[in-house]
C-alpha cells in the first residue's frame, strides 16, 4: 500500500504535495509527468501537504499531477560493482544513462534526459562467491559472510571484496544456510540467515543505505593519529592530514583547489579514493575520467581508475541531486570502510554543496542566517565530516575515512559562513592564497596561514623551526619592500633568503613534472634533512651579493639532486654533495 | 491536451510579473497576454495551487487587469534552421533586422546538461592572430571563458574582433543590455568582412525588456547547440553577461526571493553555470565555444557576478587600459594545446612572463626613489617595448609571428645568458645579430 499525492503547487525545483495517508521527512517520492516519472525528496511536511524537492527539471509539471511515495529515504546501491564507475548525485551509472538516452535519439543520447533513473549496481555482472561465515554462526549487521573479487581485491595482495550482512538488519541473526562457492549475480541469494524471532531472511550481495544516514556497524571509533601520505610536500610535512582525518582546502578560483585535490587522488596511500564533483566543472572532471583509467598505481601495478570511484555532480546538473551528491559518495566510503580499508572521500567543492543547501532553503521560504545560508548549515556541514573516522571493526580489523573538502569563498575571502563553519570541525586547514598563485608558487597553500592538528612525518620541533624562519623571512621581507636591500642587515637579509629558499626547494612542488608530482615520506625526510640543515647554518658571507648568489647556486644544485631517483647512487652523493657545500660557506666554529 | 481557455481576469501586477486565477496550466509553459499595451509572450514561473504566476516578456506597463490571456500549452521554444544565419532577432526570437519570421522546427531552450560522460578533452586551439591571446593564454574549443573589464574598456571591440578572426563554422552572438549603437557596430563590423553570413545574432538593447535580457543566453545557446549537434564548430559570444545577472536580480527582488549577496539570488551560481557548462565538444558531433564579456562594476573581481563568473569559467582574460593583462589572465585550458604548437611557445611565454613580473618590480623600485642597477634599466626597456609591440589589442599576426617576435624583443634588450632559456632553445632562435 502506498502512500500518493497530488501536486499543488510548483516554483522552481520545489513542489508542494497533498498527500493522503502517511510519508516520512526525507521519504523519496515520484511526480508522474506523463511518462516519465521525475524523483523528489520530501524537505518539509505541514499537516497534510509536504514540499518536495525534485532531482529533476519541473517543466510542464501541473497543479494536480500525481505523486507515488516510496516508502524509503534516498538510498545508495552497496555491493560488488561499485569500483570504477563515474555516477551522478543519485548513483545513477553515467555511461549507462547515455546508452540509455540513445534509445530516445542519436542527438538525446548527449544528454542527461530527465526522468530516467538506473541501478546503480550492474544487475547481469557475475561474482565469484567465497563463503567464509558458518551454518550457525551468530550474525549482525556488517558482519563478513564471504568475498568475491572485483578488481584489484583479489584476495591476493589486497583482500577480496567482503560481503556483509546488511547495515540495516537490527539484532543477531543465525547463518542458516550459504550459497555454494560459485558465479551469482548481486540479486541472486548468497545467504539465508535466521532471526532472533525465527524469522528467514535472504540475503543478497545487493545492500541499499540510506544516504544521510551514518553507517554505525563498528565497536568504537579510534582517534585519528597515523599520518596519511599524499606525498605533497607541504601537506606531509607541514599542514599533514591522518588517515580517518578531516581536513579543508579553501581558496579563491584559479588558485589550484582542483588540481591539488586531483593530485592528492592520484598519489595518497589509501586504498580506495571517492572523487565527489560536487558542482563544479564539467571538464574537470573529464579529464579525471580519460587520465585515470591510464594512470599506474603503483601500490598495485594496475590502473588507477580501479581503486576509485567519481561522483560528478558538476555545476549544471540538477542542483537537488547536487545537494545528495557529498551524501552518496559519504556512504560508499562508509561501505569499503566497514571491509576494513582506508577510503578517501575528497568533494571539490563543498561551498557548492552548501549553496544548494542555500536554495532549497529559500525556496522553503525559511528564515535566512548569514549570506541567506540556512540556519542549519553549520550543524549540517559539522554532521558531513563527522562521517569521516578512523573506527575498529568488531572483527578487530580497522578501517577508515578521511575526508577532504574543497570551499570556494565568495571574492576569495575566508571569512564567510562556509568557511568558518568548516574550520570549526575538520583537523587541517590548508589555505590557497592568491598571493602564491599569481606568483605561480604552487601548490599555493599558505604557510603562514594553514595549520593542522594532525602528525607530521617529521618530528613537530623540527618542523616549527623552519616554520619559524618562514613566518620571519616573510615579515622581513614586508620590511625591504619599504627600507630596500640597503636597509636590511645582513643577518636578517640571511634569514629572508633561507626562506625564500625553503620555499622555493621545498614548498613548491610541480605537480605536471614527473619527478616531482609526488614525493614519498622516505624521501621527504631526506630531503628535509638537507634543508635544515641549510636553514641552520651560519653562513661565512660578508656582502649580501655573495650570500644571494651562494643561495641561488644552492637552489640549483638541490633541484638538479630532486631528479635523481631516490635509491640512485646519484642520490646520496647528491645529498653529500649538498652538504658538504652547506658546510663550506659556513663559519667555522 | 491544449489548453484553450482564455482568462480575462490578472489579479496582481508587479514589475514585469502577472498573477492570475487558471487551471491546466503547466509550469513553464507559455501563454500569449493580450493587453492595450499590445500582444507580448509571458511564461509560467510558478503555480500555487489555482494562482499561477507569470512573467512578461515584454514587461507589465500597460497591462491591464482585463488583458487577455491564453495559455498555448508548450514550453519556450525557438524556430531552428539554416535561415538564421544572417539574421538578427530580439531575445523573444522576434525579428529585429525586418526580415521574414522564422517558424521551422521549433526546439525547446534551456534543455538538459549535457552528460560528462559524452565529452571529449579539450585539445584544438582556436587561432585568434591576439598574441595576448594565442602566445600567453591561448583559447580552446569548446572553453568557456569570459572577460573581465570595467565599463568603457573596449570589450566589444575585442569579442568583434575574436568573432571575426576566429576559426569557427557559426557565430551565435547573445547580447544583453547592449546599447542600439553597439549593436549597430557589431552588425556592421560582421558585415563588411562577409562573417555575417554566418552569423545569428539575439539581441536585447538597454531599452528593451528585461525579461528578454533574461532569455538571450538560453535562445543563444539553444541555437548554438542545436548547430553544434549538426556538427557545426560555433563561437557563442554574450555581452555583457552582468546585465543578465541584473536581469535576474531584478526579477528575483519583484517575486520576493531573499537575497544572498548584494541582492543578487542565491542561485546566481548556478543560474550562470547551467549557461556557461553548455561550452561542449561532443564526443562524434561538433563543439561550443563561448567568449563572454563580464563588466566588473567598480572595476572590483569580487562583485558576486565576476566572483561567481570566475568559479565557472576556464579561466578569464581581464582587459585593463585597453590591454589584455598578462597577470591574472589565464587560460586553464591552454596546457592542452601549447604543448603541440612550436617547440618554443611554452618557454618563450614563460620567459617573458618572468621578465615582465621582473619589469614590473623594477617600475615600482622606481618609483618608490630607490636607485636602479643596469639590470633595471635593461628591465625597464623591455617592458616599455613588450608592451608597445605585443600587447597592444591593435597587434594583428599569427602565432608563429609573434614567438618570433617575442625573440626579438627579447634580444634586443637582453644578452642570450640573461633570459632563463635552455641553451637548445637559443641555439636554434636567438636571432643573429
Amino acid at each position: 500500500m502506498t502512500t500518493t499525492g497530488k501536486i499543488v503547487a510548483v516554483s522552481g525545483n520545489m513542489i508542494s504535495v497533498a498527500f493522503d495517508g502517511a510519508v516520512a521527512q526525507n521519504e523519496v517520492g515520484y511526480a508522474i509527468l506523463g511518462e516519465k516519472r521525475l524523483m523528489a525528496e520530501i524537505v518539509r511536511v505541514r499537516s497534510s501537504v509536504c514540499d518536495m524537492q525534485v532531482f529533476d527539471a519541473t517543466s510542464e509539471l501541473m497543479v494536480g499531477d500525481k505523486v507515488e511515495f516510496s516508502g524509503e529515504m534516498l538510498v545508495a546501491e552497496l555491493g560488488p560493482g561499485l569500483l570504477t564507475q563515474v555516477y551522478d548525485g543519485l548513483q545513477n551509472p553515467l555511461a549507462e544513462l547515455a546508452e540509455e538516452a540513445a534509445k530516445i535519439s542519436k542527438d538525446a543520447s548527449f544528454f542527461l534526459q530527465r526522468g530516467i533513473y538506473l541501478p546503480g549496481l550492474p544487475r547481469d555482472k557475475k561474482w565469484d562467491w567465497h563463503p567464509t561465515a558458518k551454518v550457525g554462526d551468530k550474525v549482525t549487521a556488517g558482519d563478513i559472510l564471504g568475498w568475491v573479487t572485483e578488481g584489484i581485491f583479489d584476495n591476493k595482495s589486497m583482500p577480496g571484496h567482503k560481503i556483509m550482512v546488511p547495515f540495516s538488519f537490527r539484532g543477531t541473526y543465525t547463518v542458516q544456510g550459504l550459497a555454494a562457492e560459485g558465479e551469482y549475480t548481486v540479486t541472486d541469494d548468497i545467504a539465508t540467515l535466521l532471526s532472533s524471532e525465527s524469522k528467514e531472511v535472504k540475503v543478497q550481495m545487493l545492500q541499499r543505505w540510506p544516504v544521510k544516514v551514518p553507517v554505525s556497524c563498528f565497536s568504537e571509533r579510534l582517534a585519528p593519529t597515523e599520518t596519511l601520505e599524499t606525498t605533497i610536500r607541504t601537506i606531509d610535512t607541514f599542514f599533514p592530514v591522518a588517515v580517518g582525518g578531516t581536513y579543508c582546502i579553501p581558496g579563491p578560483f584559479g588558485a589550484g583547489k582542483t588540481v591539488l585535490q586531483q593530485t592528492t587522488a592520484k598519489n595518497a596511500k589509501v586504498d580506495i579514493v571517492i572523487s565527489a564533483a560536487c558542482g563544479e566543472r564539467a571538464g574537470e572532471v573529464v579529464e579525471t575520467l580519460k587520465e585515470f583509467p591510464e594512470i599506474t598505481d603503483p601500490r598495485t601495478g594496475q590502473s588507477l581508475m580501479k581503486r576509485t570511484i567519481i561522483i560528478c555532480n558538476t555545476s549544471s546538473m540538477p542542483v537537488a541531486s547536487r545537494e545528495a551528491s557529498v551524501y552518496t559518495a559519504v556512504t560508499l566510503a562508509e561501505y569499503f570502510r566497514q571491509q576494513g580499508l582506508n577510503v578517501l572521500v575528497l568533494a571539490d567543492s563543498t561551498s557548492r554543496w552548501a549553496q544548494a543547501m542555500r536554495e532549497l532553503s529559500g525556496r522553503l521560504e525559511e528564515i535566512p542566517g548569514e549570506e541567506a545560508f540556512p540556519a542549519y548549515l553549520e550543524s549540517r556541514i559539522a554532521a558531513f565530516y563527522e562521517r569521516a573516522g578512523r573506527v575498529r571493526l568488531r572483527n578487530g580489523s580497522i578501517g577508515s575515512i578521511t575526508i577532504g573538502g574543497t570551499v570556494s569563498p565568495a571574492g576569495g575571502n575566508f571569512d564567510e559562513p562556509v568557511t568558518q563553519a568548516t574550520l570549526k570541525v575538520v583537523g587541517g586547514f590548508h589555505g590557497l592564497s592568491r598571493a602564491r598563485s599569481d606568483a605561480r608558487r604552487y601548490p599555493a597553500i599558505d604557510p603562514l596561514d594553514s595549520w593542522s592538528k594532525y602528525n607530521s612525518v617529521i618530528e613537530q620541533e623540527r618542523v616549527e623551526k623552519a616554520r619559524a624562519i618562514l613566518r620571519k623571512g616573510s615579515e622581513i621581507g614586508q620590511m625591504m619592500k619599504v627600507v630596500g636591500e640597503e636597509g636590511t642587515s645582513l643577518e636578517d637579509f640571511a634569514v629572508y633568503l633561507k626562506a625564500e629558499f625553503l620555499d622555493a626547494v621545498y614548498l613548491q612542488q610541480n605537480a605536471f613534472s614527473d619527478f616531482d608530482a609526488s614525493t614519498p615520506v622516505e624521501r621527504q625526510k631526506t630531503m628535509f634533512t638537507v634543508v635544515e640543515r641549510a636553514l641552520e647554518a651560519d653562513y661565512a658571507f660578508t656582502t649580501k651579493d655573495e650570500l644571494r648568489k651562494f643561495i641561488m647556486e644552492l637552489q640549483q644544485a638541490f633541484i638538479d639532486w630532486n631528479d635523481k631517483s631516490f635509491d640512485s647512487e646519484e642520490f646520496s652523493l647528491g645529498r653529500d654533495a649538498l652538504m658538504a657545500k652547506i658546510a663550506n660557506a659556513s663559519k667555522e666554529d | 491536451m491544449f489548453n484553450n481557455k482564455i482568462y480575462h481576469k490578472i489579479d496582481a501586477l508587479s514589475g514585469s510579473i502577472a498573477t492570475l486565477r487558471a487551471e491546466g496550466v503547466k509550469y513553464n509553459e507559455i501563454a500569449e497576454i493580450e493587453s492595450r499595451a499590445g500582444t507580448s509572450l509571458a511564461q509560467v514561473i510558478k503555480l500555487d495551487g489555482n494562482n499561477v504566476t507569470l512573467q512578461i516578456f515584454a514587461g507589465a506597463r500597460g497591462v491591464d487587469t482585463a488583458a487577455k490571456v491564453r495559455f498555448l500549452g508548450e514550453t519556450m521554444k525557438i524556430p531552428f534552421s539554416e535561415a538564421l544565419l544572417g539574421r538578427a532577432f530580439t531575445g523573444s526570437g522576434i525579428p529585429r533586422d525586418g526580415g521574414p519570421e522564422i517558424s521551422e522546427d521549433p526546439s525547446p531552450i534551456g534543455q538538459p546538461s549535457v552528460n560528462p560522460a559524452k565529452r571529449i578533452m579539450p585539445k584544438e586551439m582556436v587561432r585568434t592572430n591576439i598574441p595576448m591571446i594565442d602566445l600567453f593564454n591561448s583559447l580552446v574549443k569548446s572553453q568557456k571563458l569570459p572577460i573581465f573589464a570595467k565599463a568603457g574598456e573596449p570589450y566589444n571591440d575585442l569579442l568583434a574582433r575574436i568573432a571575426l578572426q576566429a576559426d569557427s563554422d557559426v557565430i551565435v552572438i547573445g547580447g544583453m543590455g547592449l546599447k542600439y549603437d553597439e549593436y549597430l557596430k557589431f552588425r556592421d563590423t560582421l558585415d563588411r568582412s562577409g562573417a555575417l553570413a554566418k552569423t545569428v545574432m539575439f539581441v536585447h538593447t538597454a531599452a528593451d525588456p528585461t525579461v528578454e535580457c533574461m532569455l538571450v543566453p538560453d535562445i543563444s545557446l539553444a541555437v548554438a547547440e542545436k548547430f553544434a549537434l549538426k556538427g557545426k564548430d560555433v563561437l557563442v559570444l554574450l555581452t555583457d553577461m552582468t546585465s543578465f545577472a541584473d536581469a535576474m536580480k531584478e526579477i528575483a527582488i519583484t517575486m520576493e526571493q531573499i537575497p544572498s549577496n548584494r541582492g543578487y539570488p542565491g542561485d546566481l551560481y548556478s543560474q550562470l553555470a547551467s549557461r556557461y557548462e553548455k561550452a561542449v565538444d561532443f564526443d562524434g558531433a561538433g563543439s561550443i565555444t563561448i567568449l563572454a564579456v563580464t563588466t566588473m562594476p567598480g572595476d572590483d573581481v569580487t562583485h558576486p557576478v565576476p566572483d561567481n563568473t570566475g568559479y565557472i569559467t576556464e579561466g578569464q582574460f581581464y582587459l585593463k587600459n585597453g590591454r589584455i593583462e598578462p597577470f591574472g589572465s589565464l587560460s586553464r585550458l591552454k596546457q592542452q594545446v601549447n604543448k603541440s604548437t612550436r617547440e618554443d611557445h611554452r618557454t618563450v611565454m614563460d620567459a617573458m612572463i618572468k621578465l615582465y613580473a621582473q619589469f614590473k618590480e623594477a617600475l615600482e623600485k622606481q618609483s618608490m626613489g630607490f636607485r636602479m642597477s643596469a639590470w633595471d634599466q635593461k628591465l625597464l626597456s623591455y617592458g616599455d617595448e613588450f608592451e608597445k609591440a605585443m600587447m597592444d589589442l591593435s597587434v594583428n599576426i599569427p602565432l608563429e609571428e609573434a614567438l618570433d617576435l617575442g625573440w626579438k624583443i627579447l634580444a634586443s634588450n637582453f644578452a642570450k645568458d640573461e633570459v632563463g632559456i635552455p641553451s637548445k632553445l637559443l641555439e636554434k632562435f636567438w636571432p643573429a645579430e
